[in-house]
């Protein structure tokens, strides 16, 4: 191809893999689609989250865990708390997708960005579950 | 062809000859004095920066779990002068995330994307923020009790 003479485009793609449109990382558009799914979701859950800190700025120890521990607001906690980290790692990776060059270095940082994603959304959600579930 | 993914990077210019092109948008390509390619690396920059800003959420949910010590500690962090600034920059970096993807939503759906629209939507991202981030502290200094 670098020669600029031609170039196959169509050569190497099967009929059954046009047909599943999912492309050579087999995920199609996948993540490019949850990410804007999570980011509409974290709209009304974000600004449900400022509003509550809002109201709660100065407020004691007991009165937090009792608006952490509400049924509706844990469940909307959990909710911003999945929308929140999964759109976090997927935003991140591409960034990383886009600037890191080195496949050993690109695939370490992707596989750092997920696990520290996974590990902040499980212990924010621990967090919420323990103080809901104590009350 | 040291990175795998350099054959992705081969097109053509307008007279059909090959040109090997950079991979994505790197920043020395781009005159970043153009409000266009300003506001679309802040829309990257304020989406890292809220994600190290998560940390202070996870602090904040497992110290409350934890116990009125491990709270307090927090809330004493997130009430000094350093966590006070960190949280007003997190505001305003979270509103501009929000309004710029917001822009980026009506992007997705095919509009706005003439020039006269994308100038107007990027000075409202801008004036939107500022306005957004004033109008959270001042409630949030009314509402402290």
């Amino acid at each position: 191809m670098a020669d600029g003479k031609t170039v196959h485009e169509a050569a190497l793609r099967t009929p059954l893999g046009r047909v599943r449109g999912l492309g050579s990382a087999k995920s199609g558009t996948h993540h490019w689609w949850m990410q804007r799914v999570t980011s509409l979701a974290l709209l009304p859950l974000t600004l449900w989250f400022v509003i509550s800190l809002i109201g709660l700025a100065g407020a004691s120890y007991a009165e937090t865990l009792a608006f952490i521990g509400a049924p509706v607001n844990a469940v909307l906690l959990l909710a911003l708390i999945a929308a929140t980290f999964h759109h976090m790692a997927a935003g991140l990776q591409v960034v990383v997708e886009d600037y890191v060059r080195g496949e050993l270095r690109r695939k370490g940082l992707i596989l750092l960005i997920q696990g520290g994603s996974a590990l902040m959304a499980l212990a924010s959600a621990f967090a919420v579950l323990r103080i809901a579930l104590a009350s | 062809m040291t990175d795998p993914r350099e054959a992705g990077f081969v097109g053509r210019r307008s007279d059909g000859s090959l040109i090997r092109r950079p991979l994505s948008p790197h920043l020395q390509v781009y005159d970043m004095a153009q409000m266009t390619s300003a506001l679309s690396i802040m829309h990257r920059i304020t989406g890292v920066i809220w994600s190290a800003g998560t940390l202070l959420l996870v602090w904040w949910l497992m110290a409350a779990a934890t116990g009125e010590a491990a709270f307090a500690a927090v809330q004493w962090f997130l009430g000094s002068f350093l966590g006070l600034l960190l949280l007003f920059g997190l505001t305003a970096a979270g509103w501009y995330h929000t309004l710029a993807g917001i822009r980026h939503l009506m992007w997705d759906a095919g509009r706005g994307f003439d020039l006269p629209s994308v100038y107007a939507t990027g000075r409202a991202v801008l004036i939107g923020t500022a306005v957004l981030t004033v109008l959270t502290w001042v409630l949030l200094l009314l509402f402290w009790n």
